[in-house]
């Protein structure tokens, strides 16, 4: 057990920095800057760049940047440009989407409009990012992977921020820019529509997260503990099979009977991800739009027991038009 | 059961932490040895506990059978069998029958001349249940504080419990805790995607090694966490996600007793801003 578990890198090798593929830069050429780093170097690679921007990589910061100066400054206004107090109430301040009452029209600026705009940004900011996944790796000539995986987190963004509110009729819909308030919406959201754990997306999606970590962790160890046998290079271990995937083969079928192999526990890796944003994305499409009350849903499908009712029930104030 | 076909010249003899030979043996794909005898054990027991628990509930619905732990009233104490005494048998049977699975785990590691990152790994995950239903039980003192086993019991438990803190995501160590659970799902679809796309490109191109994959990520990120460090890096995140949920429960109760969001005044109270 003492020996060598190759938790961290112990001799450093550093020659001059590693040089990227060659590819046809275009008008906007990689930042050929490198640096390194001993202490990352302990953990992973110890170089850093050369990275390439590009027109997308630039205009997707200049949306994100202009997305975070709209949230951070309506911040700052709403504690009357009080830099101290700025800081000490950051966790609780938010951008908050339009009222209810505005529907899908464009409020003033100051009462959603900021909201609004910042939402164009940002979205313009991801798909410009978005490109950028993509173009990267056809510029490459590798698969696009990493573009469609994203695409996935895109789609629980937008139905958050987008498709949910229009289908909703109104912009109010929306989650809150800010630390604590986007989670008071999650919790309100749950509380609303009668706990989200009977939502059967919902739970979809948590098995998708903690499925994706669990394989994360039953993955990295797997190739940690071959590491001494060359398990790391995976490519190489897929297209010419070494010992080392024989042994975790074995490792995993001697536990449980069942192994994935060195290309395909990436695609299990690839889908529990991509399913985790999916599957939670369909069930928040679904809240308010089909389904108005999980619990009461859930009853009436036979999956959860009908409770006593303990209190007198409470009337729900958006029915009786408070809130506008 | 077939073999693979190079699993024979693995087949060989070693490696037990208990048992000498006597156990080492294998039954279809899977490894016996001693520990696989107990866990066999405690699975099988704990199963027939929970039918039993189930047949004296009020119903069969897979969705709602529910085995719930003895009400506060017994404190540490053995309860009655159908009062939440099958809910601690079932705990006992639980607890061994995962910590047998870590030392299986162990050796096997050492039958095939692997390093212990996985049994490492899934005693975290151990340790998260354990602190569920012992530790904070223990310090809470009272049995009653475990969750029930049941598929949405479970859940209400979560529920109920996280509203008796008013805002479970105010806790700061269950907001680290998810954190980690999304940080370690987005490094896994950035690693299996990286590996599927230098692994898979466009028909008629060749299969892309290491310096595609580092140059992709310094080409995209500026920054490519390298082979060795991309699994280092998922087993931390992982490791960190199973671990702050543990701390974000033992800390409920048994250090904080109030809702979650009060524990903020701390900061706005802080002597540096007047």
């Amino acid at each position: 057990m003492a020996d060598y578990q190759n938790i961290f890198t112990q001799i450093q090798v550093r020659g001059p920095a590693e040089e990227p593929v060659p590819v046809d830069e275009g008008l906007f050429p990689r930042v050929n800057r490198t640096g390194f780093s001993h202490l990352v170097g302990r953990f992973g690679s110890a170089q850093f760049g050369p990275v390439y921007l590009g027109w997308f990589g630039l205009a997707s910061l200049a949306c994100g940047f202009i997305a975070f100066e709209i949230i951070g400054l309506n911040m700052l206004a709403s504690v009357g440009w009080n830099p101290i107090e700025f800081i000490r109430q950051l966790p609780w301040l938010a951008l908050e989407p339009p009222a209810p009452s505005y529907g899908l029209s464009w409020p003033p600026m100051n009462e959603g409009g900021w909201f609004l705009l910042t939402g164009i940004f940002l979205t313009a900011s991801i798909m410009f990012w978005w490109i950028r996944t993509y173009r990267r790796a056809r510029a490459l000539e590798m698969g696009t992977h990493v573009a469609w995986a994203f695409a996935s987190a895109i789609f629980l963004y937008l139905v958050l921020g987008f498709i949910r509110p229009v289908f909703m009729g109104s912009w109010g819909e929306a989650v809150p820019y800010g630390i604590f308030p986007h989670l008071d919406w999650t919790a309100a959201f749950s509380l609303r529509y009668g706990n989200l754990f009977y939502n059967p997306f919902h739970a979809l999606s948590i098995v998708f997260l903690y499925g994706s970590t669990l394989l994360f962790a039953m993955h990295g160890a797997t190739v940690l503990a071959v590491s001494h046998l060359g398990g790391d290079r995976e490519v190489s271990q897929i297209i010419d099979r070494g010992t080392a995937t024989e042994r975790t083969a074995l490792f995993w079928r001697w536990t449980m009977g069942f192994n994935a192999n060195f290309e395909s526990i990436h695609r299990w890796a690839w889908w529990f991800a991509v399913l985790c944003t999916l599957t939670g994305g369909i069930g928040i499409l679904l809240t308010g739009t089909v389904v108005d009350n999980w619990y009461l849903w859930a009853v009436e499908h036979n999956f959860a027991p009908q409770y006593p009712e303990v209190w007198p029930p409470i009337a729900d104030p958006a029915a009786s038009g408070g809130m506008q | 059961m077939a073999l693979l076909s190079f699993e024979r010249k693995y087949r060989v003899r070693g490696g037990t932490l208990v048992g000498g030979d006597l156990f080492d043996f294998w039954v279809g794909p899977f490894y016996v040895g001693f520990f696989g005898v107990t866990t066999i054990f405690f699975t099988l027991v704990g199963i027939a506990l929970l039918c039993w628990g189930a047949s004296m509930g009020p119903t069969w619905n897979l969705w709602e059978i529910n085995i719930a732990p003895p009400p506060l009233e017994y404190g540490l104490n053995f309860a009655p069998l159908a009062e939440g005494g099958i809910w601690q048998l079932v705990t006992i049977c639980a607890t061994g029958a995962f910590v047998s699975w870590v030392l299986r785990q162990v050796e096997i590691s050492r039958k095939l001349g692997m390093k212990y990152h996985v049994p490492v790994a899934y005693a975290v995950a151990v340790f998260a249940y354990v602190t569920l239903v012992i530790f904070r039980p223990l310090l809470l003192g009272a049995w009653g504080h475990g969750f029930p086993y049941g598929i949405f019991s479970h859940l209400d438990w979560v529920s109920n419990v996280g509203y008796q803190y008013l805002h479970f995501h105010y806790n700061p160590a269950h907001m680290i805790a998810v954190t980690f659970f999304f940080t370690t799902t987005l490094a896994l679809a950035l690693h299996g995607s990286l590996i599927l796309s230098a692994t898979n490109p466009k028909k008629g191109q060749t299969v892309k090694k290491s310096q595609h994959e580092d140059t992709y990520f310094r080409d995209f990120l500026g920054y490519s966490i390298g082979e060795v460090g991309i699994h280092r890096l998922g087993l931390l995140l992982a490791l960190a996600a199973g671990f702050f949920s543990a701390v974000c429960i033992i800390i409920s109760g048994p250090f904080w007793t109030k809702g979650w969001p009060e524990w903020w005044d701390w900061w706005l109270n802080l002597p540096i801003w007047s």
